[in-house]
């Protein structure tokens, strides 16, 4: 992965989140794991959106809570997209059989990833996303 | 073959469901096998997903014998064998797909692969027998929130979908956050019928003019400020309330889109299908919306919306009979589309 600025960002706008989400998928590289982390409706799944257009896809990306995981692969990288929602352990995650989509040709972006913290790489990019001050804010923390 | 019927099997093991059915001539359910309605012992009672393919696994053959059985066949009068090749997780659909590839070699059956939402299309062929294409088709279930144009059978042109959350998935999603808990819909349905659906403003979307997409991702917001603004302001939340008017939320922008869709393409008839299909309140207000335009509503009974094998039986019988050739080589496609 090339090196990102690891301040802690204000997303006052939608245009805030896609400028984090862009810059984080020009740094992303093959076999690169990015874990989200955050409440219901704090924007874990509009991030992953502004890193899929960074990534150059095409495909809409919406949620893939029910089958965990959607592939992509319209961009520059293929994009495994997860949301480990439904899950209850890192094992759980690999008996679907993420082990070579974590260790792959391609990126995941992993939604819940507190869910399966224990089987991610160490060297993951965990961002941790937030309710800002007031409505419609949100703020994303390098961890 | 079995007295002059023509016999199909249906495998389906796209997500968390094992499941095996017995249909003749494509209408008539014989048997109905779904694995979670055996195991009702599992120790997580059905919260934690099955999605493990090693979970399919240890349960696709019985479920299979046990849908031969309940039939009264064999697997020697067995005509056909659908499978569902895709969308879904990889490793789910590649259990079903292999055993179905097994038996059809061993037995010497025909075996094609069915698209999973032309299944839940397909299961109100089981329902409506005299159920025929052209129609509407409204998908809505945990994982898709679909408009879909049948203009004959397992002809599907998907006119729009959900941009972010599936609608069952948002309806999960809130009662989590309301305490109602697992699952969702069902939860939901119940409270609203005690709550008052006007008490909270939650604002439609709609998306641009004339679109058939769907947004839930903005309303799942709009319920958690709700709450929060609530709570700090120290008043007190009425969960069927907020149940009642979340879910009207929801359901009325899917019934005015699937209306919509109708009167565009000209059709007289809208079917529903998928787990929310089951939703007492989007099955009177889809039946109030477009009995005003003189639209008829069709809906499958509830053990035919949720994930089965019966319809993909019943998707498989059309594909075949229009002509579509049997396939050994067939593979799973996890991302397959309309």
């Amino acid at each position: 992965m090339k090196e990102i600025d690891q301040f802690t960002r204000k997303l006052n706008t939608e245009e805030d989140t896609r400028a984090l989400g862009l810059e984080i998928a020009y740094a992303l590289e093959p076999g690169d794991v990015v874990a989200l982390i955050g409440d219901l409706g704090t924007g874990k799944t509009a991030l992953t959106k502004y890193i899929a257009e960074g990534l150059g896809i095409t495909e809409e990306i919406n949620s893939p809570t029910f089958t965990i995981v959607k592939e992509y692969r319209s961009g520059r990288l293929p994009l495994y997209h997860f949301d480990v929602y439904r899950l209850g352990s890192g094992e759980e995650l690999l008996d679907i059989g993420a082990e070579e989509m974590l260790d792959g040709d391609g990126v995941c972006v992993i939604e819940w990833a507190d869910i399966v913290a224990d089987v991610l790489p160490d060297d993951a990019l965990a961002v941790q996303l937030a309710y800002g001050e007031n409505e419609g804010e949100r703020t994303a923390e390098f961890l | 073959m079995k007295n002059g019927h023509f016999l199909t099997l249906g495998i389906e093991t796209s997500c968390d469901e094992t499941a095996a059915s017995v249909v003749a001539d494509g209408r008539f359910v014989m048997s109905n096998v779904i694995s979670s309605q055996i195991d009702i012992h599992t120790a997580y009672g059905g919260v934690v997903p099955e999605i493990a393919s090693r979970k399919h696994l240890e349960r696709v053959n019985d479920v299979i014998g046990k849908a031969l059985d309940d039939a009264g066949v064999s697997a020697k009068d067995i005509d056909l064998i659908g499978v569902t090749y895709g969308p879904g997780l990889v490793g789910a659909l590649l259990i079903g797909v292999a055993a179905a590839k097994a038996m059809a070699y061993a037995c010497d059956i025909p075996l094609v692969g069915v698209n999973h939402m032309h299944g839940h299309i397909a299961a109100n062929y089981l329902e409506h027998h005299e159920l025929e294409p052209p129609f509407m088709a409204l998908i809505v279930s945990g994982g898709h929130t679909e408009i879909v144009n049948v203009p004959e059978y397992n002809k599907c042109e998907k006119l729009g979908g959900t941009r972010d959350d599936a609608a069952g998935e948002a309806f999960d999603k809130v009662a989590r956050v309301i305490g109602l808990g697992y699952p969702g819909g069902p939860k939901i349905d119940r409270a609203a019928k005690e709550g008052d659906k006007d008490s909270i403003a939650f604002k439609r979307v709609y998306l641009e003019h004339g679109s058939l997409d769907f947004s839930f991702s903005g309303l799942k917001t709009q319920a958690l400020n709700y709450l929060n603004q609530q709570r700090q302001a120290g008043r007190e939340i009425n969960v069927n309330d907020v149940a009642a008017s979340f879910q009207e939320a929801v359901v009325e922008v899917i019934a005015d889109k699937a209306v919509m869709a109708a009167e565009k393409y000209g059709q007289k008839r809208i079917v529903m299908a998928g787990g929310v299909a089951s939703n007492s309140r989007l099955r009177a207000l889809m039946e109030e919306k477009a009995g005003a335009k003189g639209i008829d509503v069709l809906k499958p009974s509830p053990v035919l919306c949720t994930d089965n094998g019966a319809m993909i039986a019943s998707a498989a019988y059309y594909a075949f009979r229009a002509g579509e050739k049997p396939d050994l080589e067939l593979d799973a496609i996890p991302g397959l589309e309309f």
